[in-house]
């Protein structure tokens, strides 16, 4: 019975945190999501005895791959800023 | 974009979506039960944990072609990116970050030497440690302790296809046996560690050099 509804509720979870990331207008909210649904993920890799999956997807997916995408909004940031004040 | 397009899109993609569910559970159940089989030929592949068995010995041709994958996007990327100044003297913006910085990196250090070792046996491997690797780069990166790279000199592009040629080098050598990486059941432990030490350089160099040939100089 616990099982079932922490499976649930990190069903649920996932589904919002991947809406969240597509639907978003701003950048650093949906990196921030996608960086949160990759830990999710790890959580249900985790559940779903596959701990292989889990340690890459918490390595590459979550950590890695959220930098470069924080990374990647914060040159757009640095780019943009002087056509703003100029 | 209208209300009418945006509605045909969502209704397209549903309908996809259905399509590929009804896809998958048309399936057939497959002919060949395959954790039996690896678990019936574990003993002669030199390692207990069965990912890792069926990664580096039964499937070690589709691992060689990941790795393989995964050099030539760095390739491509350093082909891709120009020319730039880097400056090479970091300096440290605030304290907090290069001091977590500086305390968690050795211990990543270590997680990945344990990831490696442990994955002969439990969850873990090469690539697993090599994330972990490329992370600490990233850290120190961001800690402004270490600088985004130049272009890469002679150890460092070594390095980077250092596990690839590893790996290439005990296929060709196993060429002569007639299969393409089957491995001899009593060396197939210490050449899997092997190429797994290798792979672990390799691909921790080419993760961290996917952020840090990217990385602009920062305005320290």
């Amino acid at each position: 019975m616990m099982s079932l509804t922490f499976d649930l509720l990190l069903g649920v979870a996932l589904l919002w945190s991947a809406w969240h990331t597509l639907a978003t207008a701003d950048l650093i909210r949906a990196v921030v999501s996608f960086i949160v649904f990759g830990l999710l993920m790890v959580l249900a890799w985790a559940r779903l005895d596959a701990p292989d999956i889990a340690l890459a997807e918490a390595a590459i997916g979550a950590g890695l791959t959220g930098a470069l995408l924080l990374d990647s909004v914060g040159h757009l940031r640095a780019r943009r800023r002087p056509g703003d004040n100029g | 974009m209208n209300r009418a397009l945006r509605a045909a899109v969502v209704l397209g993609a549903g309908l996809l979506a259905a399509l590929l569910v009804a896809a998958i559970l048309a399936l057939p159940v497959p002919a060949v039960r395959l954790p039996a089989l690896v678990a019936a030929h574990l003993p002669a592949s030199g390692v207990t944990h069965p990912v890792t068995a069926v990664l580096l010995n039964f499937r070690g041709y589709d691992t060689l072609l990941e790795v393989a994958v995964l050099a030539l996007a760095l390739v491509g990327l350093l082909a891709q990116s120009p020319p730039r100044e880097l400056t090479h003297a970091p300096s440290p913006g605030e304290p907090v970050l290069p001091l977590l910085a500086r305390v968690l990196v050795p211990f990543l250090i270590l997680s990945a030497g344990y990831l490696l070792w442990a994955g002969a046996h439990r969850p873990g491997g090469a690539f697993q440690a090599g994330a972990v690797l490329a992370a600490a780069a990233v850290v120190l990166h961001l800690a402004r302790l270490w600088p985004a790279w130049d272009r890469p000199g002679r150890g460092l592009r070594l390095g980077l296809v250092g596990g690839l040629l590893l790996f290439l080098a005990v296929a060709a050598a196993l060429l002569a046996g007639g299969t393409l990486l089957r491995y001899p059941p009593q060396l197939a432990g210490t050449l899997i560690l092997l190429i797994e030490i290798g792979l672990t350089v390799s691909l921790g160099l080419l993760l961290a050099g996917l952020f840090l040939f990217l990385a602009e100089p920062r305005s320290l």
